[in-house]
């Protein structure tokens, strides 16, 4: 009888009501994460935290502007090292699809895919911080921007792949030089997939902290000096939640919040520029 | 036929012509031209050169971080050889360091992460891949697991110290065990959400992947949709859903911040799930900076070091097996 159509039928049911009900599941701690640094967060964000330092222990209010500020220079920082780069060597590897360079640059980028933060924070200490003999914001970027460069070049890569090759060939065809093909042809036709590509590296490596625990190190004194210790989000929200203090506990679901509504918003900005200009061809 | 759309482009030709034929010039027009498409074809072989200066940098940099590592924890290697890894204790006060408690403390923190998520991420990869690809709701459970996968890791940390650490503690308050709440089973929780976007997104793909023929084949014999499943789409695609889990085992053992916040950074071998522990990454993040001994230094740079390999080699095979996968 365990072959009886019925059976089968009602098998097939019963699995895919499991089914349906364990992957709903997995909404479940979204929502309660998201719910409860809301509730928490939202009581404690008000003008102080976005306008002062924080106060010592002991006094109540303070803000966590050198956070706020530490954050968007070390992130730009990175930025500004890894996107450029990152294109380039994403150009490199959709032009060049089998050279050994290309090859061995192909599997560099999966490695770097793969490595802990934490020992890109190792590395970033080992090349910055102890030939300068400080901790400092700019070792942070370092550290970032190393993250950073996999997510880029992968991205870049992989939109130019779909680009057809037709479309260089006939700009070389015109009389433009290589350089300038991929410039003003092969780069604007492939634009959306490489911005999303970079603001997407942006919202990974925003909320990293294991990088700059040992290089940006962290600051509660409002700086903008990158040769200098800084203070990120990430940095002062693990710093604070694990302090037995009630004060910092609240700052730190306030900084909870903005690094959640930064995050999200760059995921989002992602999500909407490759539905937008999606490259077609 | 008067208006055909060639008509524009035999214009354009005309006056490609016209600019031909006024190419001979003065000798000072031509000295002009020349030095321009020189001045091209520099540029242009600058550009390439970059490109290849691009690709080699972010090889070198991947050499140099083997380098530096393998560099820095030489003194551990000669001073302490192989029983670093195999010696049960590790105390930095005495400067006796053995890394078998970290080396079990991750091993155990990420296959129990991947047990428990291994249901629910094989569960939203069939759900999405097979039973519902389109419609709204799949397309709200596709972005709410993409976004699992953006919450930065210390917030995951910070909300498992304060929410589900309580949980636990209540849990074990009622099993008889040690009412701590930090420990492996928080840690695994914490782990387990984590993981779930990548076995799940990498298995999504890869049951979409399944040739419908296939499927329709099944169908028309008179399987029922789980006989499908079970018999066509996961024996299709269970190396792919191996890779997958192998991508997101490799996630696990480099987590950092969430275990440092929740795991209860003792030194000792764990002995079930409710004790506390320390993983190879979250013994670095919190000693670190306090290494004052080379020695223990160059202890903790041996275990990034092994933590780097590791995660390394796992991803690479997990790599190799979906483009094999890919390529079929």
């Amino acid at each position: 009888m365990n072959t009886g159509i019925k059976y089968r039928i009602g098998k097939s049911n019963v699995f895919k009501i499991i089914i349906i009900i364990l992957a709903s599941a997995c909404v479940l701690p979204l929502l309660a994460i998201l719910y409860y640094i809301l509730k928490e967060g939202v009581s404690h964000i008000n003008w102080d935290l976005l306008v002062e330092v924080p106060k010592p222990v002991g006094e109540t209010g303070g803000g966590i502007v050198n956070a706020l500020v530490g954050s968007l220079i070390i992130v730009f920082f990175a930025a500004i090292i890894a996107i450029p780069l990152g294109v380039m060597c994403g150009i490199y590897l959709s032009e060049n699809k089998s050279t050994r360079l290309a090859y061995w640059s192909r599997l560099a980028v999966d490695v770097l895919q793969g490595v802990p933060s934490i020992v890109i924070g190792i590395i970033a200490y080992f090349w910055v911080v102890k030939p300068m003999h400080v901790f400092s914001a700019f070792s942070g970027s370092i550290a970032l921007a190393i993250m950073m460069l996999p997510i880029v070049v992968r991205s870049t890569e992989e939109t130019l792949k779909l680009l057809p090759d037709t479309l260089k060939e006939a700009a070389l065809a015109l009389g433009l030089p290589y350089h300038r093909a991929i410039m003003r042809v092969i780069i604007p036709c492939g634009i959306s997939g490489i911005i999303s590509g970079a603001i997407l590296s942006v919202a990974r490596v925003a909320g990293e902290t294991a990088p700059l625990l040992f290089t940006a190190f962290g600051n509660p004194y409002l700086t903008t000096n990158i040769a200098k210790p800084m203070q990120s989000l990430p940095l002062l929200i693990f710093n604070y939640a694990t302090s037995p203090y009630e004060d910092w506990h609240n700052l730190a679901w306030g900084a909870s919040l903005m690094l959640l509504i930064w995050v999200l918003l760059l995921n989002i900005i992602t999500k909407i520029t490759t539905r937008k200009w999606r490259v077609q061809f | 036929m008067d208006n055909i759309p060639e008509n524009s482009l035999i214009t354009r030709g005309g006056e490609n012509s016209r600019v031909i034929t006024s190419l001979g010039g003065t000798e000072k027009a031509k000295a002009k031209r020349l030095k321009r498409s020189f001045r091209q074809i520099r540029a242009e072989s600058a550009f390439k050169r970059t490109l290849i200066i691009t690709a080699l940098i972010v090889l070198i940099v991947v050499i140099g971080i083997m380098l530096t590592l393998t560099v820095q924890s030489t003194l551990s290697m000669k001073t302490l050889g192989f029983k670093f890894l195999w010696g049960k204790v590790w105390d930095p006060v005495r400067l006796i360091f053995g890394a078998y408690p970290f080396l079990v403390g991750t091993l155990f923190t990420s296959f129990l992460a991947l047990i428990i998520s291994i249901p629910f991420s094989f569960s939203v990869a069939i759900f999405l891949g097979e039973y519902y690809p389109r419609g709204w709701f799949s397309d709200t459970l596709k972005n709410v697991i993409e976004l699992i996968a953006a919450i930065p890791s210390v917030i995951y940390g910070f909300w498992g110290l304060f929410v589900l650490v309580p949980i636990v503690r209540n849990f074990e308050a009622k099993v008889g065990a040690t009412p701590i709440g930090l420990g492996i089973l928080s840690s695994s929780i914490i782990l387990a959400i984590m993981i779930i976007p990548y076995a799940a997104s990498m298995g999504r793909e890869m049951i979409r992947m399944v040739p419908s023929p296939l499927k329709e084949a099944a169908y028309a014999m008179g399987a029922t949709r789980w006989e499908v499943i079970r018999s066509v789409i996961l024996p299709y695609t269970k190396s792919g859903l191996f890779a997958g889990l192998l991508l997101s085992l490799g996630r696990a053992l480099g987590e950092t911040m969430a275990v440092t916040m929740v795991i209860g950074n003792t030194s000792i071998i764990p002995k079930n799930i409710f004790s506390m522990g320390n993983t190879m990454a979250s013994v670095i993040a919190n000693e670190f900076t306090e290494a004052a001994n080379p020695v223990y230094l160059s202890a903790l740079i041996e275990l990034g070091l092994v933590l780097f390999l590791v995660t390394v080699v796992i991803n690479m095979i997990g790599k190799r097996i979906i483009k094999r996968f890919a390529n079929v």
